[in-house]
């Protein structure tokens, strides 16, 4: 039950035996609980907590804190080296490249998903068809980062400029047809960067459009039908209506897009690898820790990520504090 | 975290008033043609990637090769082949029945388990008295922002040394824990706005926390564990970090892992990765179709996950 399921058969069951054990587990804690009457509760929550204190202790805080403890050892974990990690993360040429990089991510995505989440929802507002409209764009959000990355690098593919060869990538050959030659887009740099984040825009555009169309239908018609009445022209009600009222919704895009960009692995990994000056912190760690074997460093690079979404977590949850008062 | 109360909002409002919201006046301003060709211009710049790819998982391989899929309106070639191809594991080089199957094995279960579980932990966070409760529940609400990857070494490290390693195991394991801080604050968002004279009622009915959960809240709960449901069910369905990490070994990958080795092996084979590409979409997307209304109240509730 618990060794690696080869045939289709043996998965399935193992399937079924796995979500048959913890209807069990589940069973025997609402059991003992209903054997509790009057108002035991104590005695229940614990036992309802139980399952998920364990869970989280084991699988989330431990393997935390045994990274931030890591973090201070070398390649093999053996021997303690301070912070010599994180100091090689700062100044070792390569990894500078790779902040540079992550820096990149994080200043651009957020930005342009957001506005251009935001135009088209002002857009298609109230326009036929809008939820059609709306599909088109929110539909990249529902496929994996991976089949994400397929695509768009089919988009990029690159053909030698030789008299006979065309283009199958369809950036190139508007490339070629406006007269230019064709690049090899994943491969120059920093342009291929620019180019990997120009697929994180296309997902999450779609996040940013929902959200903040939500937030514009919700600002109350009175609002709108008093600034109309004081002759408040189209340009100054998006300026003085709309957007001070969706306000507390750009804040949650945008940091919400922020926090994803940066934790951004499967988009790099899928379509450079991370080679070509284009690896970012999250893909750094995973091949520093398992393709390199560079574990000490690799944990570095982890707790330098997780560091580094505190602050805007922080910036978040006082923005919704704010917005609730 | 991010969106404040989620669940309990619709994002996607069914009022449509005959009065001109702020935004539509200022697009009327902006000069309807503009503003429609803009819309467009956007919509299709959004759309023909996909819809390039969607075209070239059709034609045949040569044709993929030698021309843009754009000559297919001039040249319209089709053929099945490369669906045949890539699900053939002797050819593609990638077995992707097989890792579909995974991707189910892996996905249901990671999906059953968090959901049960958040449901007790966000009653008892709800409707029940304890020490240490407050602490207890800001502690877990905190746990959402740890990244995953900080957690992903020790991990390994620990499974391997319970002997699961390389099994489905480590990826139930693993998602199910990683869902259960969010999965618990938005249930117990949800749980709490329960009117609680519906509770009372029932406590006075002589009903024990057991039965109240199951007759009371149960059904009230269907759509927010839906919302929940759904958004689990795509994370772990389109994660490449975790399966990556603990279900490398071809014989239990998923789908992710299967395409992108695939994109890293044989990325010139154009005519695998389109096929590939849209039989790892296939089941995201028809969530999408069918379930829209869920589906984005869940990736709304859920976006800041991992």
């Amino acid at each position: 039950m618990f060794t690696t399921a080869t045939t289709t058969s043996q998965k399935i069951l193992q399937m079924f035996a796995a979500i048959l054990l913890f209807v069990a587990v589940i069973g025997l804690i609402l059991y003992i609980a209903s054997r509790f009457t009057g108002k035991r509760d104590r005695a229940i929550a614990a036992l309802y907590l139980a399952p998920t204190v364990l869970m989280l202790s084991v699988g989330l805080l431990y393997p935390g804190l045994r990274t931030i403890y890591q973090s201070f050892f070398d390649a093999s974990l053996k021997n303690f080296i301070g912070f010599d990690n994180y100091t090689a993360i700062l100044t070792d040429a390569e990894q500078l490249t790779v902040l540079r990089n992550t820096a990149f991510w994080v200043l651009v995505t957020p930005f342009l998903a957001t506005a251009i989440g935001l135009i088209y929802a002002i857009l298609v507002d109230k326009a036929r068809m809008e939820s059609f409209a709306k599909a088109l764009i929110f539909l990249p959000m529902s496929i994996s980062f991976v089949a994400a990355g397929v695509i768009w690098k089919f988009m990029y593919e690159y053909r030698p400029d030789q008299g006979s060869i065309k283009q199958i990538g369809l950036i190139n050959q508007i490339i070629v047809w406006l007269g230019g030659k064709p690049i090899q887009l994943l491969i120059e740099s920093p342009l291929n960067t620019f180019l990997l984040i120009a697929v994180m825009v296309w997902i999450q555009a779609g996040f940013a459009m929902t959200v903040l169309s939500a937030a514009i239908k919700a600002i109350p018609d009175d609002i709108i039908e008093a600034a109309r009445l004081d002759g408040v022209g189209p340009l100054g009600m998006f300026r003085f209506v709309t957007l001070p009222a969706i306000r507390p919704a750009v804040v949650v895009v945008l940091t919400t897009i922020a926090i994803g960009t940066l934790k951004v692995f499967d988009i790099v990994q899928t379509m450079t690898g991370g080679r070509f000056d284009t690896s970012v912190i999250a893909n750094e760690f995973y091949s520093q820790t398992f393709r390199s074997d560079n574990r000490g460093f690799g944990a570095a690079l982890a707790v330098v990520l997780f560091i580094l979404v505190i602050p805007i977590v922080a910036y978040n949850i006082r923005q919704l504090r704010r917005s609730e008062a | 975290m991010t969106t404040a109360a989620p669940l309990t909002t619709t994002p996607v409002s069914k009022t449509e008033g005959k009065k001109l919201s702020a935004a539509a006046t200022a697009k009327k301003k902006l000069t309807s043609p503009w503003a429609s060709l803009a819309a467009v211009v956007i919509a299709v710049l959004w759309t023909i990637p996909t819809f390039g790819l969607l075209i070239s998982s059709f034609r045949p391989e040569d044709a993929i090769k030698r021309t843009g899929w754009w000559t297919f309106f001039t040249n319209p070639l089709v053929t099945f082949q490369n669906y045949e191809a890539v699900l053939d594991p002797n050819e593609a080089g990638a077995n992707l029945p097989a890792s579909f199957l995974n991707s189910l094995v892996m996905t249901i279960p990671s999906v059953l388990i968090p959901l049960c579980l958040a449901s007790l932990a966000a009653y008892a966070f709800a409707w029940m008295n304890f020490p240490g409760k407050n602490v207890l529940f800001i502690a877990i609400f905190a746990l959402q922002i740890v990244p995953l990857q900080v957690t992903l070494l020790p991990l390994l490290q620990l499974f391997v040394s319970w002997d699961i390693d390389g099994t489905f195991w480590t990826v139930w394991l693993s998602h199910s824990t990683f869902a259960l801080p969010l999965a618990i604050y938005l249930l117990h968002n949800f749980i709490k706005e329960v009117p609680s004279s519906l509770i009372e009622a029932a406590r006075i009915d002589g009903a024990g926390h057991v039965s109240i959960f199951f007759r009371v809240l149960l059904p009230l709960l269907t759509p927010a564990l839906a919302a929940f449901g759904i958004f689990q069910f795509l994370w772990v369905w389109n994660d490449l970090l975790v399966s990556l990490t603990f279900a490398g070994s071809p014989a239990i990958s998923p789908l992710t892992v299967q395409l992108s080795n695939l994109s890293g092996t044989r990325g010139t084979a154009w005519y695998l990765l389109s096929a590939g590409a849209f039989i790892s979409i296939l089941v995201p997307v028809t969530v999408f179709l069918l379930l829209q209304r869920y589906f984005v109240r869940g990736l709304l509730a859920g976006s800041v996950k991992g």
